[in-house]
């Protein structure tokens, strides 16, 4: 079953974005992250809503965190075969749900919390190599389960609804994170699936995205030259492995990497001192293949930062506020003033600029930095 | 007895002449360089041999008064679906002459062309198309061999790369001009076609015949052609450009050389191609020193340490059956790039066996070359460059869609500077002043002419290509490059639709 989301037919939305970071670590609740995109109610049909919590599982901090939704039990039991082989699982539960009236016939949802079992010792990248793999392996060839995050520490809760729908059948109101993305989803052609709702993550890369990439096919064939198979025929996904090539695999800082996914204009370029037009221009020249043509507006969260970007001439809008130690990114100024109603800064980022916001290194635990 | 030739009972064209507009002013028996039209002087009239006329429409464009209408002849055989005419005139041909039938131009059978059974996709309401007289739009083309990867290091300021990239041509729209010939084609068009590449910020290309001295001012716009016949290579040609090309083979004719008849040998010609007056200029078929892939990265390296590694390297091949296995060879073969040249590829002078028989169509090539190198993980290192029976910008735009990086184009530069596609170019005779070498015909042409009409041509081209990039909701070329996407196809096989790796229309 669910093989109708491999079938050859590419998934188009638009969408309402949010998301809020503090700096600090402190934890934010739930009800705000909820607050800010419900208030874009507009920008969605109903047919997909989602959230990614970083920081909700303290407990289980040194664990991955594997979100799975399964079609049946059946299903279930099939992959739980195949997963207790592979990791070892701390504990696992299902994650708590609420029957909402709106909501007919959900999928299961369940969370493990797991360490790979491996023969010998190897490097956390390779650790993290080999998680993908099976992640991917999973999505690809298990029928009926699906593995919506797999990150440490954080996961993702999404599905087909309203936002206020998802966030009350997933009890978002009872979990605090110190960094929150929130997605309302408007799709025009795909059938409600759960799992095509975003966020899409992978290892602790979340990301939220409201646009068309216009350069899927170019995308898509650059990524499979590096192994990537893009099954999932939406752009969310090609983003996700754009970012994780660029910057696990390739190693470009953040602000790099975002550069080559919305570059600046060669007349641009050309205005640039010598040692930063040589570093553009080849940045461009190397990596054309990832280049994200046509409109999107993109939140992308890890463990330790949140980034926003849009295109390179801003065909979707995004907008960032500051105050005290939180930042706020949304698709509208109203999603962040019915939550921050006086910020201390609130701006427009031009296009193609990328907004990074790190928390300073050792606030959080398993923290990461890409700048 | 008197030799009977039978081609010549059975003209191809009819020169019909008409009287009452007719003003006898003899501009027909100058301008027709095959003798069609002579002047009787006892009878004061203008006759007309229909057997020598070839069909080029010079003396009908020339003609003040419109008095003259060139059209197939009437005469007609018998039908017979097997053997049309086309075939009895050829057996005609060789019975009385004997040898090799000769063509110009590329393929001309009507085999399927693949580009018109593609079609180009728009944006509608979910993603916004793109105004290219409102926003930029983005042509710029890299040619050379890539890093997969770059390496960067912080600085006080910023980042700043580890290390240059290789050598790379910047090109300001994803199209060059294919090697034609000094000698196959006038002086003259050279000239225009080396100033317009300069205009454009693209490529001429010196095809096998060298590099006139007048042409050295356009270095930084040239490829230099190393074939097979090796004519004028010498250290001072490898370095008058920015790239060198090792031409394998051809679309027109694969797996010969290329041919210049000594009709067009003329002390010019003889001095740049370093060969004796008059003389045919027959190149072998294979380069002498080239006899394995191995050979050909001898060759590559020899050529890159002659050069001290400051130019990119392209091999020219024709499109032939295994082409992504030769293709994938060539790119480990230290290729920069690799001109991949289809059945419809143009030439000068090609025996007409090879032109309309063998080779496959540029558009299945380039999609399995592409569909190759990914598969092994080396697109990245070399450039596609795909030639052979390009006609328009949008024939372009689907290359590129189905892998090309950029397009060569030939044929198209010739018939903006007036040819008529008479295919007659192995004569010598041009009577537009294009293939040709004689003095006085070569004047019908200047070069400030070729550069105009190329020129005009070719931004043409460039707006419509832009506003296609726009439509599909994209401002950079790389973001068509190889995106099967933004094509579909109408009325192709299943077998088809998976080499080119589209979808079909509706789909």
């Amino acid at each position: 079953m669910w093989e109708f989301i491999f079938k050859d037919s590419k998934d188009i939305s638009g969408c309402g974005v949010s998301g809020i970071i503090n700096v600090k670590g402190s934890l934010i609740p739930g009800d705000l992250i909820i607050k800010s995109i419900t208030c874009q109610e507009e920008r969605g049909n109903g047919l997909g809503a989602g959230f990614a919590g970083y920081g909700i599982y303290p407990d289980f901090k040194e664990f991955y965190a594997l979100h799975v939704m399964a079609e049946d039990k059946h299903y279930l039991e099939n992959f739980e075969r195949f997963l207790f082989q592979k990791v070892k699982a701390i504990y696992h539960e299902p994650i708590p749900t609420k029957k909402v009236k709106t909501i007919k016939n959900p999928p299961i949802f369940k969370r493990y919390f797991v360490k790979l079992e491996l023969e010998e010792q190897v490097s956390p990248e390779e650790e993290e190599n080999k998680l993908i793999e099976m992640v991917m392996y999973i999505n690809a060839n298990l029928n009926g389960v699906y593995i919506l995050s797999s990150g440490k520490n954080m996961g993702v809760f999404k599905g087909v609804g309203f936002p206020e729908e998802i966030a009350e059948f997933f009890k978002i109101d009872k979990y605090q994170a110190y960094i929150w993305t929130a997605h309302n989803r408007f799709p025009t052609n795909t059938p409600g699936w759960w799992g095509g709702a975003h966020p899409f993550s992978l290892l602790d890369w979340s990301i939220v995205h409201n646009g068309e990439i216009s350069s899927y096919g170019t995308n898509k064939r650059y990524l499979e030259l590096f192994g990537y198979k893009c099954t999932l025929l939406t752009d969310t996904e090609v983003v996700t492995y754009l970012l994780d090539l660029l910057i696990r695999r390739h190693k470009l800082p953040i602000k790099l990497a975002c550069t080559a996914l919305a570059p600046p204009f060669w007349i641009e370029i050309e205005r640039l001192n010598e040692e930063e037009k040589n570093l553009i221009e080849a940045l461009r020249v190397v990596y054309g293949g990832a280049l994200l043509n046509g409109p999107f507006a993109i939140i992308l969260a890890y463990n330790g930062g949140i980034v926003g970007l849009t295109d390179r001439v801003k065909l979707r809008p995004l907008v960032v506020a500051k105050y005290e130690d939180y930042y706020y990114l949304a698709s509208e100024e109203a999603a962040i003033r019915t939550i921050c109603p006086n910020p201390e800064l609130i701006w427009y980022p031009k296009a193609g600029e990328p907004v990074i916001i790190e928390m300073p290194m050792g606030t959080i635990p398993n923290q990461k930095s890409y700048i | 007895m008197k030799p009977i030739n039978f081609s010549s009972f059975y003209p191809d064209f009819f020169v019909e002449r008409l009287e009452n507009k007719c003003i006898k002013c003899k501009i027909c028996v100058k301008e027709c360089t095959y003798e069609v039209h002579t002047w009787d002087e006892k009878k004061k009239i203008l006759k007309e041999d229909h057997g020598k006329c070839v069909g080029c429409h010079r003396c009908e464009a020339m003609c003040p008064t419109d008095a003259i209408i060139i059209k197939r002849h009437p005469s007609q055989f018998r039908e017979h679906h097997l053997w049309n005419p086309y075939f009895i005139k050829n057996i005609y041909k060789q019975a009385d002459k004997g040898g090799v039938l000769l063509s110009s131009t590329g393929c001309d059978l009507p085999l399927k062309i693949y580009f018109d059974h593609l079609v180009i996709d728009a944006c509608q309401v979910t993603n916004p198309p793109i105004d290219p007289l409102r926003e930029p739009m983005e042509l710029r083309t890299y040619i050379g061999s890539k890093p997969e990867k770059l390496e960067v290091e912080k600085t006080e300021t910023g980042y700043k790369l580890k290390k240059a990239l290789p050598p790379l041509i910047k090109l300001e729209m994803p199209i060059i001009f294919s090697g034609m010939s000094y000698g196959s084609i006038s002086l003259h068009i050279h000239q225009g076609l080396a100033h317009a590449a300069k205009e454009l910020g693209i490529l001429y290309n010196t095809g096998e015949g060298g590099l006139h001295s007048s042409l050295y001012e356009y270095k930084d716009h040239i490829v230099v052609q190393c074939a097979s016949g090796r004519f004028g290579v010498n250290v001072d040609y490898l370095d008058a450009g920015v790239a060198i090309e090792i031409k394998i083979g051809q679309g027109a004719k694969p797996g010969i050389g290329g041919h210049l008849p000594g009709e067009k040998v003329n002390e010019e010609i003889s001095k740049t191609r370093m060969i004796p007056l008059g003389t045919d200029a027959l190149s072998p078929a294979p380069h002498h020193d080239i006899y394995s892939i191995e050979d050909l990265k001898g060759l590559i390296y020899a050529l890159k340490e002659a050069t001290d590694y400051k130019k990119p390297v392209f091999v020219k091949v024709a499109a032939v059956n295994n082409i992504a296995a030769i293709a994938s060879g060539i790119v480990r073969a230290g290729a920069d790039a690799v001109v991949i040249d289809g059945v419809r590829g143009g030439t000068g002078a090609a025996p007409t066996m090879f032109r309309q028989y063998v080779g496959i169509p540029i558009e299945l090539a380039i999609s399995a070359v592409d569909k190759r190198l990914r598969e092994e993980g080396i697109r990245h290192k070399t450039t596609l460059i795909a030639s052979g029976g390009i006609r328009c910008s949008a024939d372009v735009v689907k290359a590129i869609a189905l892998g090309a990086d950029l397009v060569a184009i030939g044929t198209p530069l010739l018939i903006a500077v007036g040819c008529t596609l008479c295919q007659r170019c192995y004569t010598g005779k041009c009577p537009w002043g294009i293939a040709t070498n004689n003095p006085e015909l070569i004047k019908r042409l200047p070069p400030e002419v070729v550069y105009e009409k190329v020129y005009n041509l070719m931004n043409g081209w460039k707006s419509e290509i832009k506003e296609m990039l726009g439509a599909m909701g994209l401002n950079s070329i790389e973001s068509l490059r190889s995106n099967r996407d933004k094509l579909r196809a109408i009325g192709l096989t299943k077998e088809e639709m998976e080499i080119l790796e589209v979808k079909h229309a509706g789909e």
